[in-house]
């Protein structure tokens, strides 16, 4: 498992993920337009923006599952190096996403098999990358439940009879058990009460930290994108209209949707 | 009475497909041979029995008998069962062929569910009927996603239904449909044979063809391929064990069948390849109870 | 120890323009100059409003200065904090420039004592040693060993900030940037707060501090700076 720690790997030069001139249009509807980042080991990138800004366009065409109308996406491949990930034949890009990637979806629902118990969900990843050992999978598949903090003895429950933030620590676990490096957060956070967010905010963050992950988070909670990412990219209608350091965006936002976005925040 | 089969005023087209149809259907199992395991579609034809009674099956039969041929159909087993009779009769009608339940005399052997005890030769071929032959099915309903699994090779989810079953049970609890992997490339569904069959399949000297009508899908193995039962390194497969031997033949190496003889509970076990069992009483092997009202049964024609 | 500056603003200017108030826009200072070297403490100056905390945000890079270069020395080489990529400004705070604020930005659930390691383990530091070093300094700034295990979003003011300095001063940081550090602490505390910073600067480290209490500013400082003189008429 990739342990480094994430200072020293965010110090390495190396992009992870470049991202160039990205534009997806449906239609003549503008999903995004000319997004250009680059993402390093260990780093946390918040992406955010109201509904409709078109976030989840942009994660989904970084992800690979859906391809841009123009621009490249460049990710750090294991096999191939440097590489566009839309250049690479579906059976190599479908083998990167399952070995290098993980993706947390905002629903549950989405992101695990519903008719397989919870620890089978875990297990997946590793049967994918060519696992054939029950014991030893069940016992990794135990000490992924350790920690995301779930009742072991119920590994075997089906997902539907866990609460919705249980459901999304099952997710976190499925989606970091295989040791990726490059993980994409659609509002991980986002059908959860305060108490659970807050709890599983604290739990990414540590896991972020402990195994040097590099991570996309798409959120429209500012206090979720203060917590989690170390920069942002703040959208709007398909652009980007601002980035910088978080800190920076939230406490000293330059654009005037991003201003408008900080101090609409409710404060308690 | 009724027409004989093959003489002019026959009704229906030599086996009841028209030409056209039986030649695509060719062209499929020619596919579906070259590529072991790979499930090849096909246009498949309404037939006069209702989907789930075997139309795949009688497709694949229909499109590579000839009145030369030795028919057999069989039912989890039994050549006596009302669909194996039903079918049997079908194509003795429609093909003009001979029927036998003997397993060595047949050129043709179509089965639901099982394959039959004894050793099949060169220049035979069972045509098993499927009634679902994507064996990820259950697990991932998308056809374009599964699709896209076997042409990649990407088999891991098939290993998370033998995880649960390990997980639940202990052990890989599936019995019947247990899945396959032909010639180590192509995850294949066996039919909901059981799996003590399954070895039966690998490096096996006749051909295997499989027909699933209502799915529209043909795949195959051909003779002396490598089928492999899934399993997992500290879960080895292995196939079903009995205590009992057959109650009437005696045999111990069979598939058994229970069956239940009165409200007391009383049972029996006996052997589910009829013609296999009928073969061993007559060739003087005997079990326990081998002087059941159930033997005398099933010495009786069909 | 060489006396390089470890910190050198030049020409720095910052104006806040608020969009969303009709484009008004509120100047702060302008054309800003300062260097501070290895064991030099310097307090910035000047009554409220003109400044200060701005300046210091400026030089953190938590406030996007509108002209001027902030150059702190980071693996030998000065990196303009005002113009870095992101990930190297990260680096820079990871490994060189720590800030002390008056208020501790309360992350839920995490006990203090996880907090206070944080810094250590983010570079890398075994979280033995690193939980001996953050026993060590809770324990030198006095604070009760029973709070240790808690989140320390209920705890007071000053214990708060107290966890606050811990957490900053539990790396070496070469640069530090105080903003009144001691605010909500009673006599005893600031003096042991103040004999943390003395003994940093004893160490070579250089410093940026904003101190109302003029017994710790006094304590502290090699000079003073005076931001009103960049003050910009709004």
């Amino acid at each position: 498992m990739n342990a480094m720690p994430k200072a020293i790997a965010i110090a390495q030069a190396a992009p992870l993920l470049r991202v160039d001139k990205l534009t997806k249009s449906y239609g003549h509807v503008v999903g995004c337009r000319d997004v250009s980042f680059e993402l390093r080991r260990g780093e946390v990138l918040g992406v955010v923006g109201e509904s409709g800004s078109g976030k989840t366009t942009l994660l989904n065409c970084i992800s690979g599952r859906l391809p841009p109308s123009s621009g490249a996406v460049e990710f750090d491949t294991s096999r191939f190096g440097l590489t566009d990930i839309y250049g690479l034949n579906e059976p190599d890009r479908r083998r990167m996403q399952r070995e290098e990637w993980g993706f947390v979806h905002q629903n549950p629902r989405d992101g695990l098999r519903m008719r397989v118990s919870g620890g089978a969900n875990v297990a997946e990843p590793l049967m994918n990358l060519g696992n054939r050992h029950y014991g030893k999978m069940r016992s990794a598949t135990i000490e992924w439940l350790e920690r995301v903090e779930l009742d072991t003895r119920r590994i075997d429950d089906k997902p539907r009879n866990f609460s919705g933030g249980m459901q999304q620590r099952i997710q976190v676990a499925r989606n970091l058990i295989h040791g990726p490096r490059l993980v994409f957060m659609d509002e991980p956070t986002g059908g959860l009460d305060v108490s659970v967010q807050a709890r599983l905010l604290d739990l990414l963050r540590e896991l972020v930290r402990d195994l040097g992950l590099a991570v996309i988070i798409v959120t429209h909670d500012m206090a979720v994108a203060r917590l989690m990412a170390d920069r942002l990219i703040v959208m709007k209608d398909g652009f980007v209209v601002e980035t910088g350091l978080t800190d920076q965006v939230l406490d000293d936002p330059q654009h005037p949707y991003s201003q408008l976005l900080v101090s609409s925040v409710l404060q308690i | 009475m009724t027409a004989r089969p093959n003489q002019p005023e026959r009704y229906y087209n030599y086996a009841y497909l028209d030409e056209q149809t039986k030649r695509m259907i060719r062209r499929s199992i020619l596919k579906a041979l070259a590529i072991p395991g790979y499930q090849v579609p096909f246009g498949s034809r309404e037939m006069p029995v209702p989907y789930g009674w075997g139309t795949g099956g009688i497709q694949l039969t229909a499109a590579i008998i000839g009145p030369d041929d030795v028919y057999k159909c069989i039912d989890q087993g039994a050549d006596d069962t009302t669909n194996a009779v039903s079918i049997r009769r079908f194509f003795a009608q429609v093909a003009d062929v001979a029927v036998t339940e003997d397993t060595g005399k047949a050129t043709i052997i179509q089965t639901r569910h099982r394959i039959p005890e004894q050793p099949l030769k060169a220049g035979q071929v069972l045509v098993f009927q499927v009634p679902q032959p994507e064996p990820l099915r259950g697990l991932e309903a998308r056809e374009t996603e599964t699709r896209a699994m076997h042409a990649y090779e990407e088999y891991g989810l098939q290993y998370v239904s033998l995880y649960e079953s390990v997980a639940t049970y202990g052990r890989i609890a599936s019995t019947v449909g247990y899945p396959t992997m032909v010639d180590e490339r192509y995850l294949m569904s066996p039919s909901p044979i059981p799996k003590f069959d399954n070895p039966k399949m690998g490096d096996n000297e006749a051909i295997l063809l499989f027909g699933a009508g209502r799915e529209k899908r043909i795949y195959a193995v051909p003779p002396h391929t490598s089928v492999r039962s899934l399993d997992f390194e500290d879960y080895p497969f292995e196939t079903q064990t009995w205590e009992e031997d057959c109650a009437l033949c005696g045999a111990e190496e069979s598939y058994l069948d229970e069956v239940v003889l009165d409200d007391a509970g009383t049972r029996m076990f006996v052997c589910s390849d009829s013609h296999f069992c009928a073969d061993r009483r007559a060739a003087g092997h005997i079990g326990p109870m081998a002087d059941h009202e159930l033997a005398a049964l099933e010495t009786e024609p069909a | 120890m060489s006396n390089q500056p470890l910190i050198v603003v030049e020409g720095l200017a910052k104006t806040f323009i608020l969009h969303n108030a009709e484009g008004a826009t509120i100047p702060v200072f302008d054309g800003l100059g300062l260097e501070v070297s290895p064991g030099e403490c310097v307090v910035l100056a000047g009554e409220s409003g003109v400044g200060k905390s701005t300046l210091m945000r400026s030089i953190y890079g938590n406030y996007l200065p509108t002209h001027g270069a902030v150059r702190v020395l980071h693996d030998g080489a000065y990196v303009d904090i005002t113009g870095a990529p992101p990930h190297q400004v990260l680096d820079v705070r990871r490994r060189t420039l720590g800030y002390v604020s008056q208020f501790l930005r309360v992350i839920p659930r995490i006990s203090t004592l996880q907090l206070v390691m944080e810094p250590l383990l983010e570079n890398g530091v075994d979280p033995i040693e690193a939980q001996e070093r953050a026993e060590k300094l809770l324990g030198a700034l006095r604070l009760p060993k029973a709070h240790w295990d808690l989140p320390p979003a209920t705890f007071s003011g000053g214990e708060q900030q107290r966890v606050n300095i811990a957490r900053s001063f539990i790396r070496n940081y070469p640069v530090l940037l105080l903003d009144e550090p001691t605010a909500s602490l009673d006599a005893e505390n600031r003096a042991i707060v103040v004999q943390l910073i003395k003994q940093a600067l004893d160490e070579g480290a250089a410093m940026i501090g904003i101190f109302h209490d003029h017994d710790v500013r006094d304590a502290v400082a090699t000079s003073l700076f005076n931001v009103s003189e960049f003050k910009v008429a709004a």
